[in-house]
């Protein structure tokens, strides 16, 4: 078996969406559904001096997610259908929609905001790590299409060469799922669970 | 592995049915284009195979990156792009290109000729036949050549479309005599005018491209070359500290072909070698984005304020480069100011120590309370640039889009100048980094020696030439080939831009213009879908987009390489979309000109032909049936040090300034400030100054506390894609404010806000974040103006030239209110 995992250069992401709308036209996704979703976390502030002049201490770095492919995926223990499953061959997750029956379980247990209904096809719908492609031997189509090369996708054991297991804010604790997410951080990056800051872009991401 | 496999193939199943479905749609329109107008040849459409038809972006980000469309069955299924060589030189779309088939497929497109019925700007329109349309252009094309001349025929900005074949109005017109020419552009309106008495002009060179008095090859100035200004690359290569003012490639230029790549490499390598990037601008910009230190934030327009104090610094403190300022410089001070401006402290050094001008020492307190950057921190910067070995000093289009502009962008130029950190390894000129020098093929001809028309006007000024025209001049309206205009504009063409009103400014004003119907007579709009320029339409057509034909391209004009990419159509355009060539012929055809025009080319045998041509004189490129089959071809450009040569050999190689070398002072900007007629306040000055502007710093009152600037948005090329739900749903059109001025108003994250300027009110969504200065909102350009111009303008889009004022800079005439405004702003 080959764990796949997906690799993030936060210190080269500039929160352009590419990834989110590459993925969005390969999956052929309406404007609500999103597989692949950009947080701006921000934080900080300005001190305003007598003499009209300020300084800042404002902070701002993006972090891109889709499914993190999780060792230990919240959404596969709580599916009561088994829709929801780990592939054996690739660990990615995945949902078999002639079997899920749409309850939302999944998108209530995930921690990373992944799953969600798609209430128009009555059934759990997600990033599926472009099974297809890998199968292919191609990467996925949000990797290619990052115009900064921040984004990798392959072998766990290769991606963790390139960064820590997924441990800045606004993500939670890595030991909750055991996410195959392995993230270089930025200057600006807090850590997992950090309350310095807070994501700023709600309306375009929950 | 069997259960993801099964779950692929219901996708497949999915989607094969939803191509089957859209192939019905699409086989019935084939048909009916294909009988009326036999329009470009069909691919094998429906075979049933996936294949891949190449094609580009075509907006005016400077991008034009790379698609890969996937087709099955008449229809594109989905992008990929560049993903050719190497990984470090593909030209990656970007959201917005990866959006294209939202566009090419929308339901708004315009599929009919269409005539207005309404009042201008109503958005009422009746669908015509072509040769309706086609007659009634020629006709009105006739009437104003012989009622007022080819004077009173003016194209508008429009940038929305570029390639090859991309713009073929202008060879139409230059066909029938001309049309009043277009000088500057929206873009870099006030530095592409200014610049050219500080850095040279054109009207100083011989037809050789020799200095005219000097007799030597000499450079003029261009905002859109690799001589006077380095490439990124040059920075990556050898730089150690990169300061930007106004500058951020993340969203400006986001191709991954683009400048926003070379940016990313450039940190690393700066960084890597001990150095810094500076990023100088009124919000923690996206190119800052993880990287928050980098960031310097500033009062916006007031960047000559900073300069002028960091250039005190360096005097007080003997770190300027005496022999560079003497030897390539003219009027740093009195020694080398010319005999007109001698003896009256006139020079550089006068206006910044205080013994000249305003009479006013630049120290950085003084700089302090307008930039509202601390005066230690002035000091830290000026002392961190002088201690540099190549400092990579670069300015983005920002700066120069103020009401002060024409100062804004000379003064930051100062910097390098001052200490003599240009020309050499890993320096830059002040100036956008350089865009690449070979472009390897060209275009349709646009036949200008045709054309009659001498005069010409900046481009901002086209809405004064509509309204008073014949009152315009050389000197009360920076007219330039006549001295006066002979007549206003009466017939405007506006193709792919949306420039008439959202793109334009002070769009209540352009409005009561246009609603007077013997002021312009009659207005010819084409477009993809029904912008609000578009609703100002006599005659509107509907332009097949160019996924829909063949299409070939360069590499654009932004990033480092140099290409060239061939494809198309990889659909069928809608209903009775035509190609602007054929179209273009057609009008000619009434004119008895079609032959002149096409000269018995097709589009698809121009495009044929002018990939040849550039082969040819190319040398390396693939032959025509090989860049077919393979789409792009592209090879790497060596770096460029802008201004390389004429510092290795002043004497050789001359500016092309009147004297040869850069003019810090300009005698022939003296004569204009001298001889030309300025409003009250308007000042145009022979070295760069600091001056606040029209509606610039100070300006702000009780009723309009707030300064506004525009900025530049991921979801939008200015204007283009602004009507696409799916990118507004993941970057949305966001007033940003500071949390200090968010809370005196009640306003939170996310409320819904009316900012309402001197001239109009929108509607907008806060954005509430501590990634902009206190004192200062930020509009993203380009949302589409939205209001009921009968009832109450309030502008429901959030277009942030809704409130722009229009009033024309003093020197170039241009768009400087697009980044100074003052407003008011509250929870609607």
């Amino acid at each position: 078996m080959t764990q796949y995992a997906f690799y993030f250069d936060s210190t080269r992401c500039t929160g352009c969406r590419t990834c989110e709308m590459a993925c969005k036209d390969y999956k052929d996704l309406s404007a609500d559904i999103a597989y692949r979703k950009v947080y701006d976390y921000e934080g900080g502030g300005f001190t305003q001096f007598e003499d009209g002049t300020c300084q800042a201490t404002s902070f701002v770095y993006h972090v891109s997610l889709g499914c993190q492919h999780c060792q230990n995926p919240a959404c596969v223990q709580v599916c009561p259908t088994g829709a929801m499953h780990k592939d054996a061959e690739t660990g990615l997750v995945s949902v078999n929609a002639d079997v899920c029956v749409g309850c939302g379980y999944c998108h209530m247990a995930c921690p990373y905001n992944v799953p969600t209904v798609d209430r128009s096809l009555g059934h759990s719908v997600k990033c599926d790590g472009c099974a297809d492609r890998v199968a292919q031997g191609k990467r996925p189509i949000c990797v290619e299409s990052c115009p900064l090369r921040a984004l990798d996708f392959g072998p766990i054991e290769d991606m963790q060469k390139k960064g820590e297991q997924a441990n800045i804010a606004p993500l939670p604790d890595a030991s909750y799922t055991n996410p195959c997410l392995f993230i270089k951080a930025c200057d600006d990056a807090r850590p997992a669970e950090s309350r310095d800051g807070e994501v700023a872009n709600p309306l375009e991401v929950l | 592995m069997s259960e993801t496999a099964h779950a692929v193939t219901r996708r497949n199943f999915l989607k094969t049915t939803g191509a089957l479905g859209a192939l019905a749609v699409a086989g019935g329109s084939a048909t009916a284009a294909g009988s009326l107008f036999s329009a470009a040849p069909a691919q094998a459409f429906a075979d049933g195979e996936e294949q891949i038809v190449w094609s580009q972006c075509n907006v005016n980000c400077g991008g034009c990156c790379v698609f890969q469309w996937h087709v099955k069955d008449g229809k594109v299924l989905y992008m990929e792009t560049d993903n050719t060589g190497e990984d470090a030189l593909q030209a990656r779309a970007c959201l917005r290109g990866r959006s294209m088939r939202r566009w090419l497929n929308h339901p708004d497109r315009l599929t009919q000729p269409m005539k207005r019925v309404g009042k201008r700007g109503e958005g009422k329109f009746e669908a015509i036949s072509w040769d309706e349309a086609i007659q009634t252009i020629a006709d009105k094309l006739k009437y104003t050549i012989e009622t007022y001349g080819n004077e009173a025929i003016y194209r508008t900005y429009g940038s929305g479309m570029h390639s090859v074949t991309g713009n073929p109005s202008d060879r139409l017109l230059n066909l029938l005599g001309g049309k009043l020419n277009p000088l500057y552009d929206y873009s870099t309106h006030m530095l592409q005018c200014v610049m050219t008495y500080m850095y040279g002009s054109s009207s100083n060179l011989d037809e050789n491209g020799n200095h005219v008095t000097l007799g030597k090859p000499a450079t003029a100035f261009s905002p859109y070359d690799a001589v006077n200004a380095s490439s990124m690359t040059e920075a990556e290569r050898a730089s150690d500290l990169v300061v930007m003012f106004g500058n951020s490639p993340a969203e400006t230029r986001m191709g991954g072909g683009n400048i926003v790549w070379d940016f990313a490499r450039v940190r690393e390598a700066v960084k890597g070698r001990g150095g810094r990037i500076i990023n100088i601008d009124y919000r923690l910009n996206e190119s800052a984005s993880g990287h928050s230190d980098e960031w310097l934030p500033i009062r916006p327009g007031t960047d000559a304020a900073l300069a002028s104090a960091i250039a005190h610094e360096w005097i007080v403190n003997d770190q300027i480069d005496l022999d560079f300022l003497h030897t390539y410089c003219v009027g740093y001070d009195e020694e080398t100011l010319p005999e007109s401006a001698k003896g009256q402290n006139k020079s550089y050094r006068d206006y910044i120590m205080g013994t000249g001008y305003d009479m006013v020492e630049k120290t950085p307190e003084w700089a302090a309370e307008i930039t509202a950057v601390p005066a230690d921190t002035i000091r830290a910067l000026a002392s961190e640039i002088a201690a540099a070995d190549a400092p990579f000093i670069v300015q983005g289009w920002g700066p120069q889009r103020h009401t002060n502009g024409e100062d804004a962008t000379r003064a930051i130029c100062m910097l390098p100048i001052l200490i003599g950190k240009l020309g050499l390894p890993g320096t830059n000129t002040g100036q956008r980094e350089a865009e690449p020098y070979v472009s390897l093929v060209g275009g349709l001809p646009s036949l200008a020696e045709k054309s009659h028309v001498t005069a010409s006007i900046p481009v901002y000024q086209w809405l004064n030439a509509v309204d008073h025209g014949e009152e315009m001049t050389a000197t009360n309206a920076g007219v330039q080939g006549v001295d006066k205009l002979p007549c206003g504009i009466k017939f405007l063409w506006e193709y792919a831009g949306n420039c008439i009103t959202n793109q334009h400014g002070d769009i209540n004003r352009v409005h009561d213009i246009l609603q007077d119907e013997s002021k312009c007579e009659f207005i010819l709009v084409w477009d993809t879908v029904m912008t609000d320029s578009a609703k100002y339409a006599d005659i509107l057509l509907p332009d097949a987009m160019r996924g829909e034909q063949l299409n070939m391209y360069t590499q654009g004009y932004a990033e480092w390489y140099t290409g060239v990419t061939v494809g198309g159509p990889a659909q069928e355009a809608p209903g009775e979309c035509r190609t602007s060539y054929d179209v273009c012929a057609d009008i000619a055809d009434k004119f008895g000109l079609r032959e002149d025009f096409t000269e018995g080319r097709t589009q698809e045998e121009w495009i044929q032909y002018l990939y040849e041509t550039g082969a040819e004189a190319d040398g390396n490129m693939p032959t025509w049936d090989e860049i077919r089959e393979q789409g792009v071809y592209k090879r790497e450009l060596p770096g460029k040090i802008g201004l390389e040569d004429f510092r290795n050999d002043p004497e050789g190689h001359p500016l092309a300034t009147p004297s040869g070398k850069i003019e810090i002072y300009s005698e022939t900007l003296a004569n204009i400030a001298e001889t030309w007629d300025l409003e009250d306040g308007e000042t145009i000055s022979p070295i760069p100054v600091f001056t606040p502007g029209f509606q610039g710093y100070g300006s702000v009152t009780e009723e309009y506390p707030l300064y506004a600037a525009g900025f530049h948005h991921k979801s939008r090329t200015h204007s283009s894609f602004g009507f696409i739900e799916e990118l507004e749903k993941v970057a949305r059109q966001q007033m940003w404010i500071n949390p200090v001025d968010a809370e005196a108003r009640g306003i939170e994250n996310g409320d819904r806000c009316a900012v309402k300027s001197p001239a109009g009110e929108i509607r907008i969504e806060a954005k509430v974040t501590p990634r902009i200065i206190p004192g200062t909102i930020g509009i993203p350009q380009g949302a589409w103006h939205n209001a009921n111009m009968d009832g109450d303008r309030i502008d429901e889009g959030g277009c942030v030239n809704t409130l722009s004022t229009y009033h024309p800079t003093p020197l170039s005439k241009g768009n400087g209110n697009a980044h100074s405004m003052i407003v008011q702003v509250s929870k609607a």
